[in-house]
C-alpha cells in the first residue's frame, strides 16, 4: 500500500464525518492561533516600550529638584546657577562625561492663532535642546543661541499642535498668540513615537529667556536636561553631574540629596517589568487555549478511533496489516492537525495586521514554531495510541466491537 | 467470462494430479477459558476440503461453527491443533503473512455484510486490491468485473447504506472473490436476507462454484445447505456428520 494510497484513505475518513473533523480543526486553529496572536501581542508591547526608550533618547538624563532622604522629603531650588556650574563643569573638565546641558523652564499657556485657540505645555530653554533631545525640527528651523541671547518672540511647535492650529497649511512664518504676545513660528518638530510619556508632539518650546520674560517669570527651572557624551557614559555622567550639585546645594553626600538625577530609561523600566509581566499572562492564556484545543482533538481522535474498531477489523480481515492501519489513522489524525494548525498560523496572520488592545502584535517565529509543533505532536499521539492499540486486536474481536 | 473468474482455473484440469488440500485441519480445539468455567467451543475437529469443494457447514447456535469459521479464515487462532491452508501450516505465520493470507487466499463473507459505510460499493471492492498492492487502472477493472459477475456494475457509486441488504451482500461477494482466492467463506451470508436476496446470492455461489471456486459457508438453513455439495453437521463443539448431497455430487466429480 503506498504513501498516496494512505493518504487518500486518510482523506475520505475525514470526508466521512465532516463535522467532526471540522470541529477538530477549529480546536486546533483556535489553540495555535491564540498562541502565535497572543504572544505576537506581548512582543508588541514590549517592542513599543523599547522604541519609548529609543524616542526619548537613552544618553538623556533629567535633573528635578526634591529628593527623599532617611523618609524626609528634601527641597532646594533649580536655578539658573545651578545650571551654569553645571555647564561650566562639562566645559572646563571637571564632568567629561556631560556633552551638553539644558535648561528647562515649563509652563502651560493658551496658544491662538485666528479663531482657533488650544492650550499647550509651553517650554523655554536653550538651543542646544534640539540637539540633546530627539526632538527634531521637520519644517523651518530651530532657534539658535542669538535668539536666546536676544530673547526674540520665537517659537517652535510640536507637529500635532501645528494641525490642530493650522490644519494643512503651513505654520512656519506665521504668528501665533500666547497669552497675549505674538511669537513667530520658526519650526515644527518632527512627530514623535506619541505612546512616549514626555511626547512634544503638542509643546510650544521658546527661548528660555523670552519664556522667563513673558509667561514663566524668573523663577526656578523645571528641570535640566543633561545629555551625556553616549549611551554608555550615561551612568558617569550621572555620578559627574551629582557630585556637581552637591557642591553648589553644599551637601555632604548623595544620600541627603535635594534633587533627583533620572534616566529616561530608568523611567521606563517600570512600565517595561510591567509590559514583560503582561506579556507572561498573556502567553500562558495561550498555552491554555492550545491545552484546552489539544483536549479537543484528544477526545475526538479516542471517540474516532474508538468508534471505528469495527471498521479496523473488516480491514484487518480482508488483509490490511498492522501498518496500513496504524499509517491510515495516523495521517489522518496529522493531517487534520497540520491543516488546523496551519489554518490557525493563518488566522494569527491575519488578526495581527489588527491591533489589539492598542498594541500592534509581532508574529514570533518561536511560537509558530512551538504551537504547530505542540497541536501535530498532540494529534499524532492521541490519534495514533488508540490506532496503535486497535490495530493489535485480533481481526474477530475487533470486528465484534459495536 | 470476467477475467476475475479465469484467475483460477488450472487446477480443474481433468488430468491433474490430486492437488493440495485448500484446507487441512487436524483436531482442531479453541477453549475459552474466563477462569470460572471452561467452554471448548470447538473440541476436536479434523475437516478435509479439496479443491472446487462446495461445503456447508450447519449446526445449532453454539455448536462451535462461528468459532471454526473465524480460525478458519485467520481471524481467531486456535487454542491447539493443525490448520494447513492451501498447503501452509498458519501457526507458522506471523502477523504479516497472516495478513496476506487473509489478503490473498481468503475471501471472507460476513452475515453483516461489514462493507465500509463511508465507501461506495466499487471503492469497498478494491479494498482488499489495495492492500494487495494492485495499480489503479488494474484495480478499477476488476472492482468492476467483479461487480459485473453479482450484477450490480450499475449501482457501482451507491454507499452501502443506499444498497438493499441482498445488494449489500453481492457486494460483500465480488470483494471477496476479486483477490481470486483459494477459499471463500461465508459466514450465514443469508442470514439477514429476505428470501428472494437469498435465492440470488446463492445463485451466484453456485456459479461460482461451477468455475471451480471452493466454498465453505456456514447456515443453520436446510434450503441454504441443500445448495451445497457436501453437508459437515456439528454440534457442542464437534463434526456429528459429514455426508454428501446426492444430485450434485456427479457435477464435481471431476474435482476429485
Amino acid at each position: 500500500m503506498s504513501t498516496l494510497e494512505i493518504v487518500r484513505s486518510a482523506l475520505r475518513g475525514m470526508n466521512a464525518n465532516k463535522l467532526r473533523s471540522v470541529l477538530t480543526l477549529l480546536g486546533v486553529l483556535i489553540g495555535v492561533g491564540s498562541v502565535i496572536l497572543l504572544v505576537g501581542v506581548g512582543q508588541g508591547s514590549a517592542t513599543a516600550v523599547a522604541d519609548q526608550i529609543g524616542a526619548l533618547g537613552s544618553s538623556t538624563l533629567t535633573v528635578r529638584s526634591g529628593g527623599v532622604s532617611s523618609g524626609a522629603l528634601r527641597y532646594q531650588n533649580l536655578t539658573t546657577t545651578v545650571s551654569d556650574a553645571l555647564t561650566t563643569a562639562s566645559q572646563d573638565g571637571t564632568a567629561p562625561s556631560i556633552d551638553a546641558v539644558v535648561p528647562e523652564v515649563s509652563t502651560s499657556g493658551t496658544v491662538t492663532y485666528g479663531t482657533e485657540s488650544t492650550s499647550a505645555t509651553v517650554i523655554g530653554t536653550t538651543a542646544s535642546y534640539f540637539e540633546a533631545t530627539t526632538a527634531d525640527v521637520a519644517q523651518g528651523t530651530g532657534f539658535t543661541q542669538n535668539d536666546v541671547d536676544t530673547s526674540r518672540r520665537v517659537v517652535v511647535i510640536g507637529s500635532e499642535l501645528a494641525e490642530t492650529l493650522f490644519g494643512t497649511a503651513d505654520p512656519v512664518g506665521q504668528s501665533i498668540v500666547i497669552g497675549s504676545t505674538p511669537y513667530y513660528v520658526d519650526g515644527v518638530l518632527q512627530t514623535q513615537d506619541s505612546s512616549g510619556i514626555e511626547s512634544s508632539n503638542s509643546n510650544v518650546i521658546m527661548p528660555i529667556t523670552r519664556a522667563q520674560q513673558s509667561i514663566s517669570g524668573y523663577g526656578d527651572l523645571s528641570a535640566i536636561l543633561l545629555k551625556a557624551t553616549s549611551d554608555d557614559t550615561v551612568d558617569t555622567a550621572k555620578a559627574e553631574a551629582a557630585s556637581v550639585l552637591n557642591s553648589v546645594f553644599k551637601l555632604s553626600s548623595s544620600s541627603d540629596a535635594s534633587y533627583t538625577i533620572s534616566s529616561q530609561t530608568q523611567l521606563l523600566s517600570t512600565q517595561e517589568s510591567t509590559t514583560s509581566t503582561f506579556a507572561a499572562m498573556l502567553t500562558a492564556v495561550a498555552c491554555l487555549s492550545l491545552i484546552v484545543g489539544g483536549i479537543g482533538v484528544t477526545n475526538i481522535m479516542l471517540v474516532t478511533v474508538t468508534e471505528r474498531t469495527r471498521e479496523i477489523g473488516i480491514r484487518k480481515a480482508l488483509g490490511a496489516t498492522r501498518g496500513a492501519i496504524l499509517g491510515q489513522f495516523l495521517v489522518e489524525a496529522t493531517l487534520l492537525s497540520l491543516l488546523g494548525g496551519l489554518l490557525g498560523v493563518v488566522a494569527a496572520l491575519i488578526g495581527s495586521r489588527f491591533s489589539i488592545l492598542g498594541i500592534e502584535p509581532q508574529i514570533v517565529g518561536s511560537s509558530v514554531v512551538l504551537a504547530l509543533g505542540v497541536s501535530i505532536g498532540i494529534g499524532v499521539f492521541f490519534g495514533g495510541y488508540p490506532a496503535a492499540r486497535a490495530s493489535r486486536l485480533r481481526p474477530v474481536e475487533a470486528l465484534r466491537h459495536e | 467470462m470476467t477475467t476475475v473468474l479465469d484467475d483460477d482455473t488450472q487446477p480443474l484440469e481433468p488430468w491433474a494430479p490430486p492437488a493440495t488440500p485448500v484446507l487441512d485441519v487436524r483436531d482442531l480445539h479453541k477453549i475459552y477459558d474466563d477462569g470460572v468455567q471452561q467452554v471448548r467451543a470447538v473440541d476436536g475437529v479434523d475437516l478435509l476440503v479439496e479443491r472446487g469443494e462446495y461445503v456447508a457447514i450447519m449446526g445449532a447456535s453454539g455448536s462451535g461453527k462461528s468459532t471454526m469459521m473465524n480460525i478458519l479464515g485467520c481471524l481467531d487462532v486456535p487454542t491447539s491443533g493443525e490448520y494447513h491452508l492451501d498447503g501452509i501450516d498458519v501457526a507458522s505465520l506471523g502477523e504479516r503473512q497472516l495478513s496476506r493470507v487473509r489478503n490473498q487466499d481468503i475471501g471472507f463473507v460476513f452475515q453483516a455484510f461489514n462493507l465500509i459505510p463511508s465507501m461506495t460499493a466499487r471503492a469497498n471492492v478494491e479494498l482488499p486490491m489495495m492492500y494487495a498492492g494492485v495499480p489503479l487502472a488494474e484495480r478499477r477493472e476488476r472492482a468492476r468485473a467483479a461487480l459485473e459477475v453479482v450484477g450490480l456494475d450499475q449501482r457501482a457509486n451507491h454507499r452501502p447504506n443506499a444498497l438493499s441488504g441482498g445488494q449489500q451482500q453481492r457486494v460483500a461477494v465480488a470483494r471477496s472473490l476479486v483477490n481470486a482466492p483459494a477459499l471463500i467463506l461465508a459466514d450465514e451470508p443469508t442470514g439477514n436476507l429476505d428470501s428472494r436476496s437469498t435465492a440470488e446470492v446463492l445463485d451466484i455461489f453456485d456459479q461460482l462454484n461451477g468455475l471451480g471456486r471452493t466454498i465453505v459457508l456456514i447456515t443453520h438453513e436446510d434450503e441454504v445447505a441443500a445448495r451445497a455439495q457436501r453437508v459437515v453437521r456439528m454440534r457442542d463443539g464437534r463434526i456429528v456428520s459429514d455426508e454428501w448431497n446426492e444430485p450434485r455430487d456427479a457435477m464435481s466429480g471431476a474435482a476429485r
